[in-house]
């Protein structure tokens, strides 16, 4: 299996050199890294190439980084049944970026983008119909960015008075606590801070 | 004079019978056939994914229960996997028996639900009778090994909560015995049955390249002819020592499915049969008292293992950076877990990938064509439940 793995990245940085800007096996599993705007291109070699075969479309996963210049990741999951892989392909871009829609390739990426674009905000060109998903009628905000509050900003019940059913403010009778079990040993998160700010203090 | 037509939009649940749960589904109709579906979900989002960003990994298999309710075991065991492969824990054998007897429970409980409400969509109401007196005795085993009866919490990283003792491994065995008969009964209503048929053979047919284009998975892919399961072609646990067969359809219609369905449960009989033959003894959790917790007995002796539980039950372990996909032969289809750990005691980031999404998707092309009362019959034999699909 493994063997394979190294096989097919050999043959995809010799065919698409250019456009793999990274590869690696990790925990058995491989991942290549490419521009946002080889998208397309990649995806279409990987599933026509012979020695590919990577025919379905498992997954598209999200991920948020808000620290990072290039805050957003996609990572397309695919499989190949006739060489019985996987591979994964990641591309990372910014906030405002627009993305490719993979759905004239494979068919069921109209979902999968459909979630992302709800979840984050990311936006598909040429998708055919890019509306929320999972999430409310009229919701607002995207629920998987790490800067949306778990709690939400609204909730639901029915109202007696108006007959039908509100939103309101969240109320909550104890705000959501988010523990530090981190380092009991060497001291919470603020303390850390505090010493952090000492030695960077020292230094200058 | 030319007649003027006027197609009619008509929606579909969330409160319907036949819609298994709370799907929305907008139909335009021209007379009786359906021209568009258009599924809403998302009436049961629960943000799982987002709650799991902000517990332990301990504390967020649970959630997994909660996905395919009628499966449960087979969601944890996909997020078990893929910790135990970021952490790098050999689970003990014992562990892989047990977790894979109980896959094989939940792949019969989650079948007979499938198949017996599928005929009770089509109009049989006897199957889901006769099914449910079954479902219930094997949600005793579950409640006997974990606990409850549904939200079985029972999988851990690095092997299983607790031990099974030998009187369930008796009882199950002799379900085993008894339950093939049963299957056969069921069969009896509904194989040959001329309304059955009527209903379903050549009703949502999906091509080889079709289901392969939808990320279709598990039976959905099998009854269109691809011999691809999981268990066989990337074998996890014990299932490479295992025999067993995987059934094939050939016209990927509703019937083929069912039929497909049906011998998963004689072959997940046999399954559990050897694993029941061959269950050794031993350890059935992790000795590494960093992930798995000390022996109760231990912590009133040694302060070691009260530190370990300690630690334990409030930090949780850490997991190495990186990230991983695990996916595993849930009886829907594939069930995966995308996992990206930052090397703190949370996870990053958890996609779940489940099967009925992609099932769910394909609604509109299967059904468009069809009439409107085939739409509860391919519905029926997608298998779609609300938990994983809205996540």
């Amino acid at each position: 299996m493994i063997l394979n793995l190294q096989k097919i990245e050999k043959l995809i940085n010799s065919e698409l050199s250019s456009k793999i800007k990274n590869s690696s096996i990790e925990n058995e599993e491989l991942l290549i890294e490419i521009d946002t705007s080889d998208l397309i291109d990649v995806v279409q070699f990987l599933k026509s190439n012979e020695s590919c075969n990577f025919k379905q479309l498992i997954d598209i996963a999200g991920v948020d980084y808000p620290d990072n210049e290039k805050r957003f990741e996609l990572v397309y999951l695919f499989l190949s049944h006739e060489h019985n892989l996987r591979i994964k392909v990641l591309t990372k871009f910014q906030i405002n970026q627009t993305i490719n829609s993979l759905t004239k390739v494979f068919p069921s990426a109209n979902w999968m983008e459909r979630e992302v674009f709800d979840m984050y905000g990311i936006k598909f060109k040429n998708h055919p119909d890019l509306r929320r998903i999972l999430t409310d009628y009229g919701f607002k905000g995207h629920p998987l960015r790490k800067d949306f509050p778990l709690t939400g900003f609204n909730e639901v019940r029915y109202s007696e008075k108006e007959k039908k059913v509100i939103y309101e403010p969240v109320k909550l009778e104890q705000n959501y606590r988010n523990f530090d079990f981190e380092s009991p040993w060497e001291g919470t998160n603020y303390i850390k801070e505090i010493k952090n700010a000492e030695k960077d203090g020292k230094k200058n | 004079m030319v007649k003027k037509t006027k197609s009619l939009s008509l929606n579909f649940g969330p409160q319907h019978p036949a819609a298994h749960g709370v799907l929305r589904l907008i139909l335009e109709l021209d007379g009786e056939l359906v021209q568009k579906a258009d599924p809403h979900i998302g009436l049961l989002h629960r943000g799982t994914e987002k709650l799991i960003e902000q517990k332990t990994y301990t504390q967020a298999l649970p959630y997994f229960d909660r996905l395919d309710y009628v499966a449960p075991m087979n969601q944890e065991h996909a997020f078990a996997l893929a910790a135990e492969k970021l952490l790098n824990v050999e689970v003990p054998i014992r562990a892989k028996y047990i977790r894979v007897i109980f896959c094989e429970i939940g792949r019969i409980l989650s079948h007979i639900l499938n198949v017996t409400t599928q005929a009770l969509d089509v109009g049989a109401l006897t199957p889901s009778l006769w099914g449910f007196e079954e479902r219930e005795t094997l949600m005793t085993f579950y409640e006997r090994a974990s606990g409850s009866r549904l939200h079985a919490n029972y999988f851990r990283t690095g092997g299983v909560h607790k031990d099974i003792p030998m009187k369930l491994v008796e009882d199950i065995e002799k379900f085993c015995k008894s339950f093939p008969k049963i299957i056969d009964d069921l069969e009896g209503l509904l194989t040959d049955n001329r309304i059955f048929k009527q209903r379903n053979v050549e009703i949502g047919i999906v091509s080889k390249q079709e289901a392969l284009d939808h990320s279709f998975s598990g039976v959905m892919l099998r009854g269109s002819g691809i011999p691809w399961d999981l268990r066989r072609s990337q074998p996890y646990e014990i299932y490479k020592d295992l025999d067993f067969k995987i059934p094939v359809g050939k016209n990927g219609d509703c019937y083929d499915r069912y039929l497909c369905r049906i011998e998963e449960m004689r072959e997940s009989v046999k399954i559990i049969l050897q694993c029941i033959e061959r269950l050794p003894k031993g350890p059935v959790i992790s000795i590494d008292n960093k992930i798995s917790p000390p022996n109760r007995d231990d912590i009133k002796q040694s302060m070691e293992a009260l530190i370990h539980h300690f630690k334990l039950f409030t930090e949780g372990y850490r997991v190495p950076k990186g990230d991983v996909y695990t996916a595993v032969e849930a009886p829907k289809g594939e069930f995966g877990v995308y996992l990206i750990s930052d090397g703190s005691n949370k996870p990053y980031r958890c996609k779940i990938r489940a099967p009925g999404f992609s099932h769910l998707q394909a609604m509109d092309y299967l059904i468009r064509g069809h009439m409107l009362a085939d739409v509860p019959a391919v519905l029926g034999s997608l298998d779609i439940v609300f938990g994983e699909v809205d996540r």
